[in-house]
């Protein structure tokens, strides 16, 4: 299969249950041209080079993507994304020194050394609002892992983190759900009805960070609770943050901040449930469960890739040159699944060893709010675990949502016997 | 001889034989555990001359002397439990290697058929031994020697001198001003930090040390100590003529490697400790390899690929967490399974609020050049060169870039690298990385066993950073 073959199939929204079989394919090539100034790298050491070369540059505007969508009158799908975060660059499209300079004065306000309580304080919260939602589940027997479930704690303790109003959630949740899907870099872009969901994409977007820039206006007039007012009022070594950055960086805080954890919960689910006495071997041994969540991570890698690199020299990399100016796609995902680095790398192991996938990502963007995350995922399905009595599968695969980038299950049903008593 | 018979003598030794580790601290308890783990369950001895468990070094110059840890309470994580004979308290003194026995302090004799030499080093004494001996002059190895330290800098001492500037030296000088104390620190080269990074970047490190108000005095030693009537320290006399009032001096020159107790064993050890193979076996005095004498962790010294196949010792945590791992497999295992021990040194430390890591052999080279960053931000990546390729890397406040520089390393990658695509530093040339003239005592010896290649690259090395 030609890699340009490959890479359609792999982002067409029907394989979005497994595009993996594709990836395998791209592979061949680990670092392949895929359209003319696209390069995907799917080898696990390919990656893990390009990951930390400083020749890579993670800032959108010298992205080829950033300039067809200048140049096009309509914006060509693959660029769609580039509006996603509005004008100014949060720190996951911008480099050093600027990068490094956001992301300190964000972590300033969220982890140690400064803010070393901030997320062992959010556990007994994750921990009652986990345990309140499977009380709701227990009269009946059938539950969609995502709705009623995953996505609740993610969004409360973002909401709660930032100084979003969770009175909110409803109007942020939809604007969200049409920007992951007219996020679209698969053929369907193409279509009528990606067209029309491009649209809305962007529509919703701006309705997205004209909130969020009041919310920081509010907070820089009035200081309140929370990550957001901090960040535009606190004056650290460097400084508070500019109220348009915090806007850009707010919006990503948001999505990234539980979109991810959200599929991670229910990817951890499936594969439980996919994999014939997993759920016991962890109600037997809950020490293995944190292992257990790096694995689903490096099989189901929340955040596939994220597609602001690109070249800026002339780089030389498992045998092909990318040429300068090119785009790079970093697939996390893919290259979890490298056999030259995982052994058996389909295969579910919760005890697997030197596990040290992409599922963070990996170099100086290195997820941010991992942290957090691997305690709500943690908890989550500890409490699952241990109140969900005889979970099966009621379809799979279950149905998908569009998003390449961000991927995960749309919902995941799941029936049950019981739901046991809060002990 | 048949596979069978093969895996039988494997099997039987795992079983029966008799191991001896000599050494109880980081490379002899991470042997020790790997051994376990790989199977053998015959006896195992492990004689240290420290009374504690198994501890960590690296927090007795930081966490420990700032306060924010007790001097006891470094004990080394447990990787596994590990069923001995735990001689903690007495020291090995001699070896037979006809009898194959491991002579004790106590007279005891201890039999072994496979033996691990894991004795690590200690700190250089003030070379005065009655100066030595007056109160309030120290010396930084042990947990006690901490414990003592800490105590007397809590104590709120007028002025605090450290001789030696090296990694040690200057992380106790920063400590010294974060409690608020008067500090002096004397070095006898160009800057501080200057025998492992150069004298550009013992500039910087020297400015920071300024910046944070330490009194720093390069150039000079001090030549002399003076007691009060109680005989505690209460002057320094430097060599440039100049005399200081100090309440407490800590030594910091540098150590000696614990090999005494090998004199006479017919092994190839001595001032820069016990040589081996990259394999971690020890050769005897005529460089044949031994084959049931392993050495691991600050003691050992091996050739090296990457520097032209010179021995190589490396004072560093990972060196002996690592070569302990493999010293103990290769102690189990024949020949076919045997590993290398190839780490691409590294390195951190952290001392004025930064935090500097680094990679290979900065000592190997003769120019440096800052690839990244800013050093007036003390944030940035320089790399070092030798002959047209990269052997080395430091960054400050910039480890997530190390790994880059690792990679390049391994590959013996030309030098200078080509430029990052932002964040440029000011000045992109290369320069005299400024080693101190070799003559001059450095950490590196000029044994060349034989020529190198640097195209060939079969070795497989090992390279350890923590990826998140
Ligand atoms: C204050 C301090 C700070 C440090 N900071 C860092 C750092 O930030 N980063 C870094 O990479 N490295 C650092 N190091 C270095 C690191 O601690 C050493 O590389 C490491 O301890 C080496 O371990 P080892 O087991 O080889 O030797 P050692 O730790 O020296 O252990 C050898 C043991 O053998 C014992 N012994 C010696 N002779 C005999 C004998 N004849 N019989 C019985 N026992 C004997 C010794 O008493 C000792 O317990 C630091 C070291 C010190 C002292
Ligand atoms: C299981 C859940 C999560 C997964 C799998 C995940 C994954 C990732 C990955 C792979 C990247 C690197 C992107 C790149 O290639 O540049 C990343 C970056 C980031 N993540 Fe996460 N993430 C998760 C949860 C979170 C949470 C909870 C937060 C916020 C609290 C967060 C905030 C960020 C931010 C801000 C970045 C950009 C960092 C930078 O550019 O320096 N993520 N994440």
């Amino acid at each position: 299969m030609r890699p340009e073959i490959a890479w359609a199939e792999a982002m067409k929204f029907e394989n979005r249950h497994d595009p993996y079989r594709f990836f395998d394919e791209l592979r061949k090539t680990p670092v392949a041209r895929v359209a003319d100034d696209i390069y995907v790298v799917t080898g696990y050491w390919e990656l893990l080079a390009l990951a930390h070369d400083p020749r890579v540059s993670s800032d959108i505007s010298r992205s080829p993507l950033q300039a067809k969508r200048a140049a096009a009158q309509e914006p060509p799908p693959e660029a769609e994304h580039l509006t996603a975060y509005g004008r100014q660059p949060s720190m996951i499209m911008s480099d050093p020194p600027y990068h490094d300079r956001a992301r300190r004065q964000a972590m300033r306000q969220f982890g140690p050394p400064h803010s070393p309580d901030l997320i062992p304080s959010m556990e007994p919260g994750i921990e009652r609002l986990c345990n309140e939602l499977l009380g709701k589940a227990a009269g009946k027997t059938r539950i969609d892992i995502v709705d009623e479930y995953g996505y609740r704690v993610p969004v409360t303790v973002i909401c709660k983190i930032l100084g979003v109003p969770l009175e909110d959630e409803k109007a942020f949740h939809a604007w969200i759900f049409d920007f992951m899907a007219g996020l679209d870099l698969g053929p369907e872009a193409a279509t009528e009805e990606g067209k029309v969901r491009a649209a809305k994409g962007r529509e919703s977007t701006a309705a997205l960070t004209e909130y969020l820039r009041g919310l920081i206006d509010g907070y820089v007039r009035k200081p309140g609770e929370g990550l957001l007012s901090r960040l535009v009022n606190d004056d650290g070594p460097d400084g508070p943050m500019a109220p348009p950055e915090a806007a850009a960086n707010a919006l990503l805080l948001l999505i990234a901040g539980h979109d991810s954890t959200v599929n991670t919960i229910s990817h951890c689910v499936l594969t439980l449930l996919r994999n014939p006495g997993s759920v016991e071997l962890l109600r037997r041994r809950p020490g293995l469960i944190p292992r257990a969540i790096e694995e689903v991570l490096r099989l189901q890698s929340a955040v596939q890739f994220f597609p602001s690199r690109s070249a800026t020299a002339d780089i030389e990399v498992g045998g092909t040159v990318i040429p300068e100016g090119s785009a790079i796609f970093l697939m996390y995902g893919a290259a979890n699944r490298d056999p030259g680095r995982f052994p058996d790398p389909g295969r579910f192991d919760p005890e697997r060893r030197a596990n040290e996938h992409f599922g963070w990502g990996s170099g100086i963007h290195t997820c941010f709010g991992g942290p957090l995350a691997r305690l709500e995922v943690n908890v989550a399905l500890e409490v699952f675990l241990q109140r969900v009595e005889n979970p099966r599968l009621v379809v799979d695969p279950p149905p998908y949502r569009r998003n390449q980038i961000f991927r995960g299950p749309q919902h995941l049903f799941i029936d049950y016997d019981r739901i046991r008593e809060h002990s | 001889m048949r596979a069978e018979l093969i895996a039988d003598v494997v099997a039987e030794f795992k079983a029966y034989g008799r191991i001896v580790i000599v050494g109880a601290s980081l490379a002899g308890l991470r042997a020790a555990e790997t051994l376990r783990d790989e199977g053998f369950t015959g006896p195992l001895t492990i004689i240290g001359d420290e009374k504690q468990e198994p501890y960590d070094r690296p927090p007795l110059s930081k966490q420990v002397l700032k306060g924010l840890a007790r001097a006891d309470h470094t004990l080394l994580p447990r990787m596994r439990k590990v069923d001995a004979d735990w001689r903690l308290g007495v020291a090995a003194t001699g070896l037979d290697r006809r009898v194959k026995q491991v002579r004790l302090a106590d007279g005891e004799q201890v039999p072994f058929d496979r033996l691990l030499i894991a004795t690590g080093t200690r700190s250089r004494p003030w070379f005065n031994p009655q100066e030595a001996a007056l109160e309030g002059v120290f010396t930084l190895r042990t947990a006690d020697d901490a414990g003592r330290l800490r105590a007397a800098l809590a104590a709120g001492p007028g002025r605090v001198l450290i001789v030696g500037a090296g990694f040690i030296g200057s992380e106790m000088a920063s400590v010294c001003r974060e409690l608020g104390l008067a500090v002096t620190v004397a070095e006898r080269a160009e800057g501080p930090l200057v025998g492992a990074l150069g004298g550009v970047i013992g500039d910087i490190a020297a400015e920071m040390q300024r910046d944070h108000g330490v009194d720093l005095r390069t150039g000079v030693s001090v030549e002399a100590l003076e007691g009060d009537a109680q005989g505690h320290v209460r002057r320094a006399r430097l060599s440039d003529g100049t005399t200081l009032d100090v309440d407490v001096v800590v030594a910091s020159l540098g150590s000696i490697r614990n090999t005494e107790w090998l004199e006479g064993a017919g092994l190839a050890s001595g001032r820069w400790g016990v040589a081996c193979d990259a394999g971690c076996r020890v050769f005897d005095i005529n460089g044949v390899v031994t084959d049931s004498i392993f050495v691991a962790g600050d003691i050992a010294r091996a050739p090296h690929v990457l520097y032209d196949y010179q021995f190589l010792v490396q004072e560093h945590w990972d060196n002996a967490d690592v070569g302990g791992r493999v010293a103990a497999h290769n102690m189990v295992s024949l020949e076919p399974q045997r590993r290398p021990h190839l780490p691409l040194p590294a390195f951190w430390s952290g001392q004025f609020g930064v935090n500097i890591k680094g990679v290979g052999v900065g000592p190997f080279a003769d120019e440096i050049v800052i690839t990244q960053g800013s050093v007036t931000d003390r944030r940035f990546a320089a790399a070092y060169g030798r002959n047209g390729r990269i052997v080395a890397a430091v960054t400050f406040n910039h480890g997530k870039w190390l790994e880059y520089y690792g990679a390049l390393i391994e590959r013996s990658a030309p030098f200078p690298p080509p430029p990052p695509g932002y964040d440029h530093p000011d000045g992109m040339q290369p320069m005299p990385a400024r080693f101190p003239t070799p003559g001059a005592p450095t950490g590196w010896p000029d044994v060349v066993l034989t020529g190198h290649d640097p195209t060939e690259r079969g070795a497989e090395y090992e390279y350890r950073t923590k990826k998140r």
